[in-house]
């Protein structure tokens, strides 16, 4: 991952920020410019709460190249209790016995190393409460 | 907008070309289509395609196309829609011919996939790069998710999963064109290979290299060429959040639901009215959601409706995939919204040979790319 475009998500993916409408009061994440629910275009910065449950998850156990000798891993939608759901892996999980409506608390943790230099990415991943 | 027909069509086999280029596949497709309309020029043609740019370092596909096709200076544009860049291919030259700004357009759409770039990463870059795939997500990993989640909510079950899958294959065994022209059982497909839990090896399309081709053209055209026969009915697009994750649910499509309504509305008909649907089959569980939300049955009760034979060649209400569908036919991406148009070509003119559904009239093809963020829907009536 190219470092600016690494480092202008470092409000996401170290400290969980979202946008609020000023409006509405409906919560993105990531942040967007014009609100999905009512199209405002004002917000405020928020920090997601960063405790949720398993909606569904997968086991990969083919990744890309870059994750494939990380596999298998498993991956899943997770609602946090802002009601914002986002994509994670779930860390330190026994994939058996993974299942839906778990409680998973977000950890920050590696995620992937990127190019051939090997940089080091961070971010959020979930782990089971 | 006037009417437009689809007056001719031509595709290569699909399957691992590794003798053939990319534009030389493309040109192969478009010329069986052109000669197959019997029409002495072409006003302006589209190219889809999903990902040349990473599968194959090759860009700029509209003018490569013309250029190789013989046809420069006529316009020539690339279209991308992820899956969905075949159909989306096929709706830019109807709506060109529908407005009535060109005569006769050529729809192409092709994929080369088997060159060595990483497929699983390339075909990733149609979810979000930023939220989903930056976590180790792939495409079969966001559909097992879909899986999973149909699962839970509406008791569908591996089984009927895998009775897509059977089904497809056995299709496909009888499309000279398609890559595995093999059937398959349910055993084989319950004990492959696990790709993501709950998908399976032959749960997901495979890799595929294919180009495919129609002529869409006006009324007054067709007519003069003795075709006006196969008509387009519809042709509907819409989108939903590109994330998995932003939508309220995991087991609908609303692009789906958004651009069927739309079809269903614009050519008169309802969903009950329709013979045989190609539809995006990239994993089983997608035909099962897609046949839901075109509304061939209740929500939650596809999986079940495959597996009791509701949607095969020999007992169905609805045929669904007499192609093969992607699962068998292949999935060179941007060919594939293109061949579904193919296969309904040959069916509405009574040449599936041993697919042919006797009687057929009316043939819906839906194309989605991603996770269906983005979806498009043809509906073509024999007249
Ligand atoms: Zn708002």
């Amino acid at each position: 991952m190219i470092t600016a475009r690494y480092a202008r998500e470092i409000p996401q993916r170290y400290r969980l920020e979202a946008s609020r409408c000023a409006q509405c009061a409906t919560v993105s994440f990531p942040p967007r410019l014009v609100c999905p629910t009512c199209k405002g275009r004002t917000f405020s910065t928020i920090t997601l709460q960063n405790e949720g449950k398993l909606l569904s998850y997968t086991v990969v156990r083919v990744g890309s190249d870059k994750f494939s000798k990380e596999t298998p891993f498993a991956v899943g939608i997770i609602e946090l209790k802002d009601g914002i759901r986002i994509t994670t892996q779930i860390a330190d999980a026994n994939l058996e016995k993974l299942a839906h409506g778990q409680t998973v608390r977000l950890v920050f943790r590696k995620i992937q190393e990127d190019g051939k230099a090997g940089i080091l990415c961070y971010g959020y991943k979930a782990i089971v409460v | 907008m006037r009417d437009a027909y689809v007056i001719g069509a031509g595709m290569t086999k699909f399957g691992e070309l590794w003798s053939n280029s990319i534009r030389d596949m493309f040109v192969e497709a478009a010329l069986k289509a052109i000669d197959d309309a019997g029409v002495d020029h072409i006003d302006s043609m589209y190219v889809g395609a999903m990902s040349s740019g990473l599968f194959v370092q090759q860009e700029h596909l509209g003018a490569l196309m013309a250029d190789y096709l013989g046809v420069v200076p006529m316009p020539a544009t690339h279209v991308e829609s992820a899956c969905a860049s075949g159909g989306v291919s096929f709706r830019q030259a109807f709506l060109e011919v529908a407005s009535g700004a060109s005569d006769i357009v050529l729809a192409g759409g092709v994929e080369k996939m088997t060159d060595g770039a990483d497929v699983t990463d390339a075909l990733a870059t149609a979810a979000d790069q930023e939220y989903e795939v930056y976590h180790g997500i792939t495409f079969p990993g966001l559909y097992a998710i879909m899986a999973r989640a149909h699962m839970q909510e509406f008791g569908t079950t591996r089984e009927q999963l895998a009775a897509v899958a059977v089904k497809n294959h056995r299709n496909g065994s009888k499309n000279p064109n398609a890559q595995f022209r093999s059937e398959v059982t349910l055993e084989q497909v319950i004990r492959s290979t696990m790709v993501a839990d709950p998908l399976r090896l032959l749960d997901c399309s495979p890799v595929s290299d294919g180009a495919a081709a129609v002529i869409v053209a006006s009324e007054a055209v067709a007519k003069k060429l003795g075709k006006q026969r196969i008509r387009v009915a519809a042709s509907a697009q819409a989108s939903d959040t590109l994330a998995l994750h932003s939508r309220k649910s995991l087991t609908t499509l609303n692009a789906v639901v958004a651009a069927a309504q739309k079809a269903y509305k614009m050519a008169g008909k309802k969903p009950s009215d329709i013979q045989i649907a190609e539809v995006h089959d990239c994993f089983t569980i997608a035909e099962v959601i897609v046949s839901e939300d075109l509304g061939f049955f209740e929500k939650g009760k596809g999986g079940e409706a495959a597996a009791n034979g509701l949607t095969s060649l020999e007992t169905g209400k609805i045929r669904v995939n007499t192609s093969g569908g992607l699962k068998s036919k292949g999935h060179p991406v941007g060919a594939t919204g293109i061949a579904q148009i193919i296969e309904l070509y040959e069916q509405l003119n009574g040449k599936a040979g041993a697919r042919q559904v006797e009687n057929a009239r009316i043939g819906l093809a839906e194309n989605m790319g991603g996770t269906g963020a983005s979806c498009v829907i043809h509906i073509l009536e024999a007249l």
